[in-house]
């Protein structure tokens, strides 16, 4: 735990503290990185790995604790102390200017910036050669594709020759061959004495990557650990800080039956790309259909074109015949069936940020009373009834759901949409950025609905999650299904297999090791 | 023939003061802040300027009277809207409203207290602002007259916007600060001081459009104070920003054209019988145009950069 | 732990951060507290010119109500500057820029004046009525427009508002110099004046369009706070996604609240000429729709608020014109105190969102 005296240390953090309010984001975390290691920071959301990071890289200045880089202690105000001392900070939202070309966001801020574009292009693309990247330097940066960005994201870094590279979570909008790719650049850069920070909360790739891993919890530096004398199990324990009985409850379906029948659908994303090409399956009720795909396959299209957000361009959504593409919500109601939606962006789609409980529950029941005039009361009774049902922690009932903690704003979400007794339930990444126990509560509320008869979707990211919580799993790569598989009859090999497009052969067949 | 180039030299001369004002207002939206404050600024330099030219009778210290005291007042925008990070409409909006209600108050205070109930610049003044004369070049014919016959501050601007031109496509700052507007956090965390920059930025154009108010005074009303001097010139150079697309050099164009609506009325045959207002109309009207040319093509290097209007902060996520 | 070590000096000396919400109360006292250092930065401003500050305000409040007809002509400038503040409000809700309550009301103005213009025949009962409706439907399409082109293409509707506001302002010296003019008044170019029966009558002796003002004040508090309409402009406010995903139709919002917006300006427009001018003029708006912007941010888009601050508004224009005929003072000291006032408010309410903390050596912040 307590840096070893050694010359190799690149980077050391020393009882950093930083409070945001009265909330102590960072509470005396302690952080060594060798040169030539990969260093993993392992959390749960809201543990403190990012805030850390952005004090090394300038953005946030710590309350206390010091910072050494090669053994001296030094002082990081802004980005531009940062890459003096040779850290280089790779940004889960890039910062990039998207008009620029690449080299253009390359060289800015440097002292090179245009001074013979010639010999700067040279040196990106011998940077590029060594470290093995591809990008155009002169392509700009709104023609790229997320990957390409992050290749200009860690080129900047390198071309101002930072020694410490801190990554934060790289591989989110990655496919599995772009992350290997990837990993393969980390390599490079630890074979050529660089010191690498990386983020993530994926476990696998925790163990495939790093040399060490420092876990954080609740902002507190806990222990750090050689990778390879970890496991899946040591590491989840560490980051939760108790045992933790990975396993989820799977009640047995009960009478599984056809409510809605996707055929031959297609949806285009806004920018005209295809987002979900030509996708047939059906959804029972009473039963819990995961779906599984690398970050962008077409989930949240997928969602969104279900319940009508976005058009679509081919295909049907039949409930007992009849299809209910283009009807207007009011219309599919009158059917008999009621979708509820729960989207991947709580605070952005699924809720006001800025409007309390109360207004928040209104957002679904406003249009249903007569007249021009909203009625608060029953929205009033609602938003009492949840925080008593769910245990909602909340100052009141009108306080903005913003200042809620996300495992209380997700609850929030959650139960406006099961008060509207729904008999199709969408959820997208219903557990992202909860701590282990909001996510079993989530789990707990999704098998309730099931046994209730509801049809419920769950889009995951997490593998092991899918295969215990849900009863099919329907596997989605560039928009189409690559397999739909019974849970407990497949294993996550498999499923990793399908991600990246390959069919399972004779899935029917396929013998489940769990 | 020699009214046509009449109209050229009239309608060039006509844009100037639209030039300083837009050339002003791009170096503000450049670094990613809108203001709608030009009409007040250009007033704030105008009167700055008549009146120190007034006491010293040097037309150079009251140009550069004018500079500060646009600059002053984009101070107080930046102050208010980098490092309070007020909404930029509003504060655009009540500094126009303040600076034109400043310069009147002013320049009406100087009026009750001046001897004989007017205000005049100095005969020495006057005299400098008159157009310029090159021995030999002025008078070649036609070209003379097209190229050589105007005063100081046309030739000022036009330069003031090659130099801008220069600044932002070439040179390193230039580039540094078109990241600004197009994405802070990025140009932050590419090591670039993001607020110094603004600050920077923001009173140089505004100085600029100071000089552009000016010559509302010195040229328009020939030296002679008069309440509201600026005339809503300043909203014609907001105008001007789009239609010349964010691009300085563009906006010598864009002046003489909108220059040339000024000025086209008095160049028309009265048989023709175009109502004045219609003129006056045009450049809000295609600038219009512009705008929804340029928002349906979507051309993203000639928009708007795309920060404007929006306030940076280091710690937002 | 290991030690804290004393660091070298090179750190920023002030840091700014946010803060958790400021309570309420506090809020409001900073906010009074800004308003009386504008007062004082104001009185100092006097104090340069050589007036004492105590003496020009004290003038400029009672001067707007020396009189019956003082207080008359206060009321009077409250009117449209009420209704186009109204107005902004309903957009600025719903985060649309509407920089063009000017060029609306003008609109309003010149939909009302056709029909006052032309037929002023008409009975007063049934003129009336139609005017309104006319500066409704004027200044509601030229507020349609701009959100026509925003929900289509995006077109930025704050450059777009803004120049619609000259358009309508030349439109209306085109109708004084050709179709409208008036032909029986030679040389310079004008409008007629309305008939009788285009004029809005007075009541307590101000024209009557200060109960449709009051109408209007409680008819948009009740529609922003009470009503279905009003939940969706917040919501499509704060978020356009939760709006769809709430299955409102934003576009539909957009438009409708912009035609509400743009008619509230209109019905200044119409107030304006049938009651104050008693005719179309090119002053007709006067850069109240750029002080009603000001005045909605002031009153932090509450209604409320709003009618208190443009009470002080107009105390102050009214006052500021009884200054200058006592103490020689232009009359433009109310936009300077009006600006002033405003810069102070922007200042404070970073204040209130943000936290300035001092860093001592050693790295720990204090407060």
């Amino acid at each position: 735990m307590t840096a070893q005296k050694e010359n190799n240390v690149a980077i050391e953090c020393r009882g950093i503290t930083k409070r945001f309010g009265s909330v102590v984001a960072n509470d005396k975390i302690n952080l060594t990185v060798r040169k030539g290691e990969i260093l993993a920071l392992l959390g749960e959301n809201g543990s403190g790995k990012t805030t850390l990071m952005n004090m090394l890289s300038g953005i946030y200045h710590p309350d206390e604790g010091s910072i050494l880089v090669d053994g001296r202690e030094v002082t990081i105000n802004s980005p531009t102390d940062a890459t003096k001392l040779g850290i280089g900070m790779i940004h889960q939202h890039f910062k990039l200017v998207e008009v620029f070309s690449a080299m253009e966001n390359i060289v800015l801020g440097t002292r090179e910036t245009l001074q013979k574009p010639k010999e700067m292009k040279a040196r990106i693309e011998e940077l590029s050669a060594r470290f093995g990247l591809e990008i155009d330097p002169q392509e700009k940066i709104y023609n790229m594709s997320v990957s390409e960005k992050q290749t200009v994201e860690i080129l900047k870094v390198l071309y101002r020759g930072a020694k410490i590279l801190i990554l934060d979570e790289p591989t989110a909008v990655l496919t599995p061959q772009e992350t290997e790719k990837l990993f393969e650049i980390l390599r490079r850069m630890k074979s050529e004495g660089n010191a690498v920070i990386i983020i993530t909360h994926k476990l696998n790739e925790v163990l495939s990557i790093s040399d060490r891993v420092t876990i954080l919890r609740k902002g507190r530096s806990i222990e750090t650990v050689v990778t390879s004398e970890s496991d899946v199990h040591s590491l989840t324990e560490l980051m939760v800080g108790r045992p933790v009985e990975l396993s989820i409850d799977r009640p047995p379906v009960e009478n599984r039956s056809e409510i809605l029948k996707v055929v031959n659908l297609s949806i285009r994303k806004p920018d005209g790309a295809l987002a979900l090409n030509d996708v047939s399956f059906t959804i029972n009720r009473g039963e819990i259909l995961g779906i599984a795909g690398v970050a962008g396959s077409g989930q949240k299209e997928l969602c969104e074109g279900l319940v009508g957000l976005l058009s679509v361009e081919k295909g049907a959504i039949l409930y007992d015949k009849e299809n209910i593409v283009g009807k207007t919500p009011a219309e599919i109601i009158d059917l008999g069936i009621s979708m509820s939606f729960i989207p991947e962006d709580r605070l952005g789609m699924g809720l006001v940020a800025g409007m309390g409980m109360v207004e928040n529950m209104l957002l679904k029941s406003y249009r249903s009373k007569k007249g021009p005039f909203v009625k608060t009361q029953p929205a009033r009774e609602q938003a009492q009834r949840l925080i008593k049902r769910l245990e909602i922690v909340t100052p009141g009932v009108d306080t903005p759901v913003r200042m809620m903690s996300g495992g209380n704003v997700q609850k929030v979400l959650l139960g406006r949409e099961i008060e509207s007794s729904p008999n199709v339930l969408i959820t997208a990444y219903p557990v992202r950025g909860l701590d282990i126990n909001s996510s079993y509560t989530v789990y707990e509320l999704l098998n309730e609905q099931k046994k209730k008869n509801v049809a419920v979707i769950y889009v995951g990211e997490d593998l092991d999650v899918l295969l215990e919580l849900c009863d099919r799993i329907m596997v989605l790569c560039h928009g189409k299904i690559t397999g739909i598989v019974d849970a407990d009859k497949v294993t996550k090999d498999e499923i990793g297999l399908m991600m990246t497009g390959e069919q399972l052969q004779s899935e029917s067949e396929t013998e489940g090791e769990n | 023939m020699s009214m046509i180039i009449k109209f050229i030299v009239a309608s060039i001369a006509s844009g100037t003061p639209i030039l300083f004002g837009t050339l002003g207002e791009i170096c503000h939206e450049k670094v990613g802040h809108l203001n709608l404050g030009v009409e007040g600024i250009m007033s704030i330099g105008a009167v700055a300027g008549f009146m120190v030219g007034y006491r010293t009778d040097s037309f150079v210290l009251a140009l550069i009277a004018a500079f500060i005291g646009g600059a002053l007042a984009s101070l107080l925008y930046a102050l208010l809207t980098v490092t309070f990070m007020a909404n930029q409409n509003v504060t655009g909006l009540t500094l126009t409203i303040f600076g034109v209600g400043l310069a009147n108050f002013i320049g009406y205070y100087a009026l009750q207290h001046s001897e004989n109930g007017t205000l005049k610049l100095p005969e020495n003044i006057t005299a400098q602002m008159r157009n310029v004369s090159i021995p030999g070049l002025s008078n070649i014919p036609v070209l003379g007259e097209l190229l050589f016959s105007y005063t100081p501050f046309v030739y000022i601007g036009i330069i003031t916007a090659l130099l801008l031109g220069y600044y932002y496509k070439r040179t390193k700052t230039g580039l540094n600060v078109r990241a600004i507007g197009e994405n802070p956090a990025a140009a932050d965390a590419a090591g670039i001081k993001v607020t110094k920059c603004k600050y920077l930025n923001i009173c140089l154009g505004g100085g600029i459009c100071g000089i552009g108010g000016a010559y509302t005074i010195m040229i328009i009303n020939k030296g002679v104070w008069i309440s509201d001097c600026v005339g809503g010139l300043g909203w014609i150079a907001v105008a001007l920003v789009i239609f010349a697309t964010w691009s300085p050099v563009k906006a010598i164009l864009g002046s003489f054209v909108f220059g040339a609506l000024r000025q086209i009325r008095y160049y028309m045959p009265n048989s023709i019988g175009i109502s004045t207002a219609i003129y006056d109309m045009l450049p809000y009207a295609i600038t219009l145009l512009v705008l929804v040319v340029t928002s349906v093509r979507m051309v993203r290097e000639k928009s708007q950069p795309a920060a404007c209007g929006t306030n940076y902060f280091r710690e937002d996520r | 732990m290991e030690n804290v070590k004393q660091k070298s000096s090179r750190e920023a000396l002030l840091h700014i951060i946010k803060r958790q919400e400021m309570g309420k109360r506090q809020a409001t006292a900073l906010r009074f507290g800004a308003l009386l250092l504008a007062l004082i930065a104001g009185g100092v401003f006097i104090l340069c010119m050589g007036h004492s500050p105590f003496g020009v305000y004290r003038t400029m409040v009672s001067g707007a109500f020396r009189s019956k007809m003082a207080v008359q002509a206060t009321v009077r400038n409250m009117i449209p500057l009420l209704l186009t503040s109204l107005s902004v409000t309903l957009a600025f809700k719903m985060r649309f820029w509407n920089i063009g309550a000017e060029g609306q009301m003008i609109m309003g103005a010149v939909f009302a004046s056709y029909f006052g213009l032309f037929h002023s025949d008409w009975p007063h009962a049934v003129l009336i009525p139609v005017m309104l409706l006319a500066g409704i439907v004027g200044g509601g399409l030229f507020g349609l427009i701009p959100a026509l082109f925003k929900t289509k293409f995006g077109t930025n509707e704050t450059l777009f508002t803004l120049m619609l506001n000259y358009i309508a302002l030349y439109l209306v010296v085109y109708l004084e110099d050709r179709p409208w003019r008036d032909p029986s008044s030679p040389g310079y170019a004008k409008f007629a004046i309305f008939g009788n029966n285009a004029k809005l009558s007075k009541v307590f002796g101000v024209q009557s369009g200060w109960i449709i003002a009051l109408v209007m004040l409680v008819a948009v508090a009740v529609y922003m706070k009470y009503t279905k309409h009003g939940y969706e402009i917040s919501v499509v406010g704060e978020s356009e996604a939760t709006a769809r995903y709430a299955g409102m139709n934003v576009k539909k919002i957009v438009l409708r609240t912009m035609f509400l917006s743009g008619a509230v300006s209109g019905i200044a427009g119409m107030v304006q000429a049938s009651g104050t001018t008693g005719t179309l003029s090119q002053g007709i708006a006067n850069g109240v729709g750029f002080t009603a912007i000001i005045v909605a941010w002031l009153g932090r888009l509450n209604p409320v608020s709003i009618f208190i601050i443009t009470f002080l508004f107009a105390v102050m224009e009214k006052g500021s014109s009884v200054v200058r005929s006592t103490f020689n003072l232009s009359e433009a000291f109310a936009s300077v105190l009006q600006g002033i006032i405003l810069f102070f408010v922007l200042g404070c309410e970073f204040f209130i969102r943000y936290r300035i903390v001092a860093r001592k050596r050693g790295g720990k912040t204090e407060q």
